[in-house]
């Protein structure tokens, strides 16, 4: 249990999650917006490089000056397109797009172009894997519209203690993000996930984000905002009609989006069982303390005036365009994944803790480098995978790259490292202590492969423990053990196991 | 040459290119007019004089040269001030613009410079575009140069003033429910507003864009379609605009036959309403085309008696939205900006700072037509209007080739008298709103002096989308023969400043 300030219909105590998830069934929607990595912006030609000086990437029609008209960016268009048709939805014959009123800063023309009541994409399907008790059971997300729109400019409030736009002495508003192309995919609610909706939702999540990337079309950075999550949630008794949602922000990895999900099951229960009301509201999620607390109330909803776009006309994609993007998919994630299965001879769980991970792609790439696939595997999904965890990162945004491990696994098989120094090097590159060559010279990391080093630790072992020393010489080898973990010991780890072995062996004069 | 400023654009642009005058005595002459009367006229809200003294030499020097010229090449013009001008002051008449100075030109100021046609300054006009007396302008009404007491109509009163005050032979207006035609009409001049999509809006500053449609001004029937055929065609940065070939509208001029011609008269649009002078005039406007040989038949228009009502709900809607941009955080005027005040604070003493009275009830009835639980019965009902007054265009012209009306019930009423009125100023757009909810295109040319206050009278000629020639065919037709039959152009008798 954690506490929280008594503001705004916060609770002060939450119930633990078995407690909260007993009495009620949860209902999840989940709404994921996604930068396009198209070169030019949705309405104007300007760049869309991320990271560029602070209003360096616009134009008169990206700043929204008077007289200046939007022009459909087609790239996006087929990038949407493309999307819908990976998560089996219709496209539409014929949209148009909407603008979405109202003041903002952020906001050029203090309207954004969206799609309101005519999506490009609709009515679609992902079926994500998550694991039971039971084994892995299959849960089929419906989506409900992938719509396209233009992302908003980057206000830094200055001055002030909270860095938010309230109490600031001044704000900066940089327009470079203005106009990137953004898609919206919106699931229907899903119902009947019972105590698994966290698991559920970071797997459709983590399942959607796999999607986008063996598409191609954005590069789908949670840390970044490239791609974003906001979470609704609300509960229900068993067999009640479904309470008031709230609508979480700001939940930026695959790993919050659990966490978001699992805290508000938490927070309504408590609000609920303490006989409270839920409020419909917007509610930032915290990474640091796993919660979110209130931002502002839809209790009245915000006009946004919707009305068709008139500066541009339908979207009304072809038929035979349609089929020939049909015609050229990729591999879609799960097709690959059975692929892999057979390929690395894993089963369908050690897969899914693959997937789970992140770490398909980079055990792939890791092959594709020349490692061999079963040391790929254990590098990304054991000590790699361990250390992401621990700081709360997601494997890919370490700074660790399948050439690393290459080289790694090339120096162990050259003797020069083994797998607890390769640990070491792994931990230097991650601490951004520069290459693996860097790492190894800078840390002193290298088996100790001098034959007269190694025999001398030898002699001095087999010295503290003659007893050992006469076991081994009347034949019974299987103490050697012991007498190699002190060499071990003695030389830090550094030391090829097997070959100190092989030496005391040849000392002792015993054959095996 | 005589007077360099009574001439049309056509004959100024064969004397520049025959030698017979420069290009920049031509401007000067036209600079030194607007010195002259503008101060009485008030057309001009900046005038460009170096940049169009510039522009005058290259023309020259281009004559010197024996480089091929353009058809208007050196011929002076006034831009409305809604059209975006890189450098140069562009306020749409608004307060809240004032000192903004694009970064970027217009499409249409691209196509005019391409054409070496040149700029003279930028023109007065209601705020945003709002009005029909150019009365709602923040830096003070233009007067018309038949009557300096009257209004010169609106929103474009400051380029139809600049070309019947012969400050400068061509100008560019921007109609979204009658803002070139009823201008023309009150002054005695030329307008066309050509096929929705047939000029790029590109820099145009936003009124209600689906309605929005720049084009050209004139003296005459021949120079509206040189200046025309100068502006239009596709434009990739316009998503609206048509990609396809622009009618030969000069060629339609220089035709002028109305031979054969049906000429539907739009029942809906005369009678009860209409100023007995404005009628008569009408009346025989069209024995003089059936004369010519056209066939004149009655048309009605049944559902044109709601366009009104449509048109004033689909405008302020899309302005509203238009409008928002004008916040006060990136350029023009920022108000209440004390250090104190929040954002939206800021925003909102900048919008009460910025905006006249008709722009806040303009983007007040928007807000609310849009809004949720209103839209329906507002803004979707006023687009099933819309598709009614489309469908009643098309049965028409199924039956004739263009409909004519008068462009405006009277002619030029006394500047203040409809200003604390909305609705009588609504009303005088009654003839001109359906072509724009129809997107089709429409002229109006003058045709004769009401008897009762001697002040000029417009014919709209309206053809389907896509034929604008077939206005210039039988607008030209008539200005021919009227021509013939006063001697001279109606412009001829305004009188002197």
């Amino acid at each position: 249990m954690s506490t929280q300030n008594m503001t705004n219909g916060e609770v002060d105590v939450y119930l633990d999650y078995d407690e909260a998830i007993s009495g009620y069934d949860p209902v999840i929607g989940l709404e994921t917006h996604v930068e396009l990595g198209t070169e030019s912006k949705m309405w104007c030609g300007c760049s869309t490089n991320f990271g560029a000086d602070a209003n360096t990437q616009v134009c008169p029609v990206c700043l929204g000056l008077p007289g200046s008209m939007p022009v459909v960016n087609r790239a996006a268009v087929e990038s949407t397109i493309r999307i819908g048709l990976a998560l089996n939805c219709t496209i539409a014959e014929w949209c148009r797009f909407a603008r979405k009123n109202y003041f903002y800063p952020d906001m050029p023309k203090d309207y954004q172009i969206s799609q309101y009541d005519e999506p490009l994409c609709f009515d679609g399907y992902l079926d994500v894997t998550v694991e039971t008790d039971d084994g892995p059971q299959v849960v089929r997300v419906e989506i409900e519209r992938v719509h396209m729109e233009e992302d908003t400019g980057k206000l830094t409030h200055a001055g002030g203690s909270t860095g938010r736009i309230h109490g600031a002495d001044y704000s900066l508003v940089d327009y470079n993000r203005a106009g990137i192309p953004l898609i919206e995919i919106v699931t229907k609610p899903v119902t009947g996930t019972g105590r698994l909706a966290p698991e559920v939702a970071r797997a459709y999540v983590t399942e959607l984000r796999n999607v986008i990337l063996a598409l191609g079309v954005s590069d789908a950075r949670m840390e970044q905002g490239s791609m974003r999550c906001d979470v609704n949630l609300s509960l229900a008794k068993p067999g009640a009609e479904w309470g008031t949602r709230s609508e979480t922000k700001n939940v930026n990895s695959l790993r919050s989006v659990e966490r978001a999900v699992r805290s508000e099951i938490e927070r309504q229960a408590s609000v609920l069982n303490n006989g409270g009301r839920v409020i419909q509201e917007t509610r930032h999620f915290h990474e640091d303390t796993g919660r979110s607390t209130s931002g502002r109330s839809k209790e009245q909803a915000e006009d946004y005036r919707y009305f068709p776009e008139p500066d541009l006309v339908p979207v009304a994609p072809s038929r035979e365009w349609v089929d020939e993007l049909r015609a050229t998919m990729p591999e879609m994630p799960a097709v690959k994944r059975a692929r892999l299965q057979a390929e690395w001879n894993i089963n369908e769980f050690e897969l899914q803790s693959l997937a789970n991970a992140g770490a398909i792609e980079l055990v792939e790439a890791t092959i594709a480098a020349g490692v061999d696939a079963a040391a790929a595997r254990k590098w990304w999904t054991g000590e790699l995978l361990r250390v992401a965890n621990e700081s709360g990162v997601e494997l890919d945004s370490l700074s660790v790259t399948p050439a690393d491990i290459k080289q790694v696994e090339q120096l162990i098989a050259a003797g020069s490292l083994n797998d607890k120094l390769a640990r070491q090097v792994f931990d230097g590159l991650i601490n951004g202590e520069g290459t693996v060559d860097d790492v190894v010279t800078k840390r002193g990391l290298a088996v100790v492969s001098d034959d007269g080093a190694l025999l001398a630790a030898i002699d001095e072992a087999l010295a503290a423990s003659p007893d050992v020393a006469e076991k081994i010489t009347s034949g019974k080898i299987q103490a050697a053990g012991a007498i190699v973990g002190a060499v071990m010991k003695a030389t830090k780890g550094q030391a090829d196991a097997a070959k100190v072995r092989m030496l005391l062996l040849e000392r002792l004069g015993v054959s095996e | 040459m005589n007077d360099l400023t009574r001439q049309t654009a056509a004959v100024l642009a064969n004397a520049i290119a025959s030698r017979e005058v420069s290009a920049v005595e031509v401007t000067q002459a036209h600079l030194d007019r607007i010195a002259a009367v503008d101060t009485k006229v008030h057309a001009f809200l900046h005038v460009t004089a170096d940049s169009a003294l510039e522009q005058a030499r290259a023309v020259d020097a281009k004559v010197a040269a024996g480089t091929s010229l353009s058809a208007l090449a050196g011929v002076p013009l006034g831009l409305k001030d809604v059209l975006a001008m890189k450098g140069e002051p562009t306020t749409a008449g608004s307060r809240i613009l004032e000192g903004w100075r694009p970064p970027y030109d217009s499409t249409v100021v691209s196509r005019l410079r391409a054409a070496d046609i040149v700029i003279l300054g930028k023109t007065n006009m209601d705020e945003f575009a709002m009005g029909s007396s150019t009365e709602h302008s923040a830096y003070g009404p233009t007067h018309n140069p038949w009557d300096l007491d009257r209004i010169p109509g609106g929103s474009g009163g400051g380029s139809a003033a600049a070309l019947a005050a012969f400050e400068a032979p061509l100008a560019i207006g921007t109609d979204t429910g009658g803002s070139i035609r009823q201008p023309a009409s009150v002054t005695g001049t030329v307008g066309v507003k050509p096929t929705y999509g047939g000029v790029s809006r590109y820099g145009q500053i936003a009124l209600a864009s689906s309605l929005d449609q720049p084009g050209p001004c004139a003296r005459s029937v021949l120079d509206t379609a040189l200046l025309h055929a100068a502006i239009a065609g596709h434009d990739p940065r316009d998503s609206t605009s048509i990609n396809a070939p622009v009618p030969d509208v000069v060629a339609a001029a220089r035709k002028a036959d109305v031979r054969g011609m049906r000429i539907g008269v739009v029942t809906e649009l005369m009678g009860d309403g209409y100023q007995a002078g404005v009628s008569q005039r009408y009346s025989e406007a069209l024995e003089i085309l059936r004369e010519l040989g056209a066939e004149i038949v009655e048309v009605s228009c049944p559902h044109f008696e709601y366009a009104l009502g449509a048109y004033y709900l689909i405008l302020p809607s899309e302005a509203s939205s238009n409008l928002a941009r004008f916040d006060g955080m990136r350029y023009g005027l920022r108000a209440g900006d004390d250090g104190k005040n929040s954002v939206e604070q800021v925003m909102a003493i900048t919008r009460e700072a910025g905006f006249g009275p008709e722009v806040k009830r303009r983007i007040m009835l928007g807000t609310y037509a849009l809004s949720s639980g209103y839209y329906d019965a507002y803004y979707g009902q006023a687009q099933k209007v819309r598709t009614l007054i489309t469908r009643d265009f098309n049965a028409a012209f199924e039956k004739v080739d263009v409909l004519v009306s008068p462009t405006a019930p009277t002619t030029a009423f006394k500047l203040g008298e409809k200003l604390d009125d909305p609705i009588a100023m609504y009303l005088n757009d009654v003839a001109t709103i359906p072509v724009n909810l129809a997107g089709i295109g429409a002229m109006s040319l003058p045709i004769g002096l009401a008897p009762e206050d001697g002040l000029p009278v417009g014919m709209q000629i309206m053809a389907p989308a896509m034929a604008d020639d077939r206005l210039y065919l039988a607008g030209g037709a008539l200005e021919a023969a009227l021509t013939d039959k006063w001697g001279h152009l109606l412009i001829e008798e305004a009188p002197a400043l």
